[in-house]
């Protein structure tokens, strides 16, 4: 019985090793796809970032002579304010089509008023919709309140009033979040790419083992051979938890040498992936490979063509990822019932070893010793399928 | 040959040589579709039985029952002693089954291919590899055993296949409509492998839906028709017992009477 396993395991994995079309797929993804599509999407957020945060404000001002000092206090406070001379309608146009971000337009009788001790109508031209420019006119609507509040305290004091009165409320924005604990945020992606590239790897093999052999005509001699049909279908499931544990294992890899290219201490993010953090991931993440091997190979099971397998394991494969997309989108925090969910429950621990944050030990007995039962429990309902005579197709 | 393995549950001596394949009222249906209806014939040691019918007569329902990748209904099928639902193990053990398909894996050499099959029987590897050795001279494979199946003509297939399905040294032998598909070349090869087989004893039941295929080469036939045995017998009982003037006449006739029921 054992070594009739550990022979079918050895003959699957020679065999789908030679495949070039099963490497390239099973591979492709996790060494190559998934780490570029991340250093894309990393660079081009952290060079935002560092734009909105390090660059002067670009602000179009229209009437800029009647408010010379709200001018000189933008100019203080890191903006860089330019002259223009648009009516309201011309600047809407103008922001609207994307020629400038933001205009800013200094009415006539905002001195008049100012000077009035009334209100002074000041209006800011922006584009909300627009992602990109989003963050300058927030900037802008913060200068212009801190400006606001400066002319406050300077009529305060003339009335001889504590400026005090007018500020009941001292709120100060402690932030908790570690350097480590921002990336996370964004290294979220990465358990998603974890779960992507396992599923892949294990792709190909799940389907070449059970629909492909039958539709080749070499399931039905190897079924007239004097092994029990449990062993053959555990040496199959185990050749491709193999590849699965290989693909994320290279997947891991591949990460802990490209975030180290990415600067995301720019923006106030440190990447918590030492070779122990990898380690720990892969760790915590291959508790999944059986499950994952025994779900796609019972789904394969079913099928009676190559074709027809391939398109309802692309359905399977979103079936995991469905729990972790719904956590990212949320913000769900990890928490011992949700230990229970397979997949969730890798994903959670992934990154909290990513932010730093520790973990229970009960958490993650809870999350393998689940995710390894349900991935047993497939296993046998994979043998099962196997011992009908329905196999043949 | 090894006579270890065969019991000998129907060994009866006096009525001539031991038949290693028997199947006695075997019935199996698919759903609503009775694909075996009461079959009944035996093969022996020694000899070539072929399995004569039309696409759709049972011949594959038959012989996958015999290998035991299928069970019967009701009654029994046994080879060399063992019976097919009960010690499937020990007749899988004695069997050596050829695929119409061949079922090689293309990435494998032929080698290779052989290898896991004998690995499977449980064999140990010197005496694995002194047998693969043993097959490839026999056979002329030494060119391209050790090239992947990938690029092999009909007739490497056939015999890498065949090695393959020999590697265990096994008593009885089924083949599927081996000469489906193949070339001239390859089918003459064949028949010569097959004598050669029956000259060492062994029990060898093919199935056809070619009478010529099976006059050339078969001692004994089994003509199947509508999950039923129509006539079985030697090639001049069976025209004795049909009245017909050549066999391709009796296979018509027998098969026609048949579908006329």
């Amino acid at each position: 019985m054992t070594s009739a396993v550990a022979t079918v395991f050895r003959k699957e994995v020679l065999e789908n090793i030679r495949d070039h079309r099963v490497i390239l797929s099973a591979f492709f993804f996790g060494v190559l796809l998934a780490p570029l599509i991340f250093a894309v999407t990393a660079t081009i957020t952290s060079k935002r970032i560092a734009q909105t945060q390090e660059e002067p404000l670009e602000i179009s001002v229209s009437g800029a002579e009647r408010a010379p000092n709200l001018v000189a206090f933008l100019k203080e406070n890191g903006a860089a304010p330019k002259q223009v001379e648009l009516s309201a309608d011309e600047a809407m146009r103008a922001v609207r089509d994307g020629g400038v971000d933001l205009v800013l337009i200094i009415p006539e009788d905002y001195s008049a008023r100012l000077r009035a001790g009334e209100p002074a109508p000041i209006e800011l031209v922006v584009d909300s919709a627009n992602a990109q420019t989003r963050g300058n006119a927030e900037r802008a609507r913060r200068l212009l309140e801190g400006y606001g509040r400066q002319l406050a305290t300077l009529r305060l004091l003339v009335r001889g009033i504590d400026p005090a009165v007018i500020r009941p409320l001292a709120v100060q924005t402690l932030d908790v979040a570690t350097p480590a604990g921002r990336a996370a945020l964004f290294l979220g992606m990465l358990t998603y790419f974890c779960f992507m590239s396992m599923l892949v790897g294990g792709f190909y093999l799940a389907i070449d083992t059970t629909a492909g052999e039958r539709e080749r005509g070499s399931l039905e001699p190897l079924l007239s051979l004097p092994v029990g049909r449990g062993a053959l279908i555990v040496g199959k499931m185990l050749a491709t938890s193999a590849f699965m544990a290989m693909s994320l294992l290279l997947t891991l890899l591949t990460f802990g040498i490209v975030l180290r290219f990415i600067p995301l201490e720019r923006f106030g993010m440190s990447a918590n992936f030492g070779w122990e953090v990898v380690a720990g991931i892969f760790g915590v993440m291959v508790a999944f490979v059986p499950l994952g091997a025994a779900l796609m190979t019972v789904v394969a099971s079913f099928t009676r063509s190559n074709r027809e397998a391939q398109s309802w394991l692309s359905v399977v494969l979103f079936v995991p990822l469905a729990p972790i997309l719904y956590a990212q989108l949320s913000g769900t925090k990890a928490s011992a019932p949700l230990m229970f969910v397979p997949s969730l429950s890798q994903h959670l621990l992934g990154t909290n070893l990513l932010r730093g944050d520790p973990i229970p030990p009960m958490h993650v007995v809870i999350s393998a010793g689940t995710t390894l039962a349900l991935g047993l429990l497939l296993a046998l309902l994979a043998i099962r399928l196997y011992r009908r005579e329905a196999i043949l197709g | 040959m090894h006579e270890g393995g065969r019991g000998n549950a129907i060994h009866d001596l006096e009525h001539g040589p031991r038949a290693m394949i028997a199947v006695e009222n075997v019935s199996r249906s698919f759903g609503r579709v009775r694909a075996l209806d009461r079959v009944s014939f035996t093969a022996t040691d020694g000899r070539i039985t072929g399995l004569l019918g039309h696409n759709g007569a049972g011949k594959s329902t038959t012989l996958r029952i015999l290998s035991t990748v299928l069970r019967a209904d009701s009654g029994r099928a046994l080879v060399d002693g063992h019976d097919c639902a009960r010690a499937s193990l020990a007749v899988r053990r004695s069997l050596g089954v050829l695929p119409h398909a061949g079922g090689l894996y293309a990435t494998l050499t032929g080698r290779e291919n052989i290898r896991y099959y004998g690995r499977l029987h449980g064999m140990r590897r010197d005496e694995l590899e002194s047998a693969i050795a043993g097959l490839v001279e026999r056979l002329g494979l030494l060119a391209v055993i050790d090239r992947r199946a990938k690029g092999y003509s009909q007739g490497e297939r056939l015999k890498v296949a065949l090695a393959r399905a020999l590697i265990h040294r096994p008593s009885t032998i089924i083949l599927d409509e081996p000469t489906n598909g193949l070339d001239v070349n390859a089918v003459r090869m064949l028949r010569e492998l097959l004598r050669e087989l029956r000259a060492s004893g062994r029990c060898i039941l093919f199935s056809s839906h070619v009478m010529q295929e099976v006059a050339a080469l078969c001692d004994d036939i089994v003509i199947i028709s509508g999950g039923r045995v129509v006539v079985s017998g030697t090639p001049d009982e069976i025209l004795e017992h049909t009245g017909a003037a050549d066999l391709e006449e009796a296979f018509v006739r027998a098969a026609d009477a048949e579908r006329a029921e």
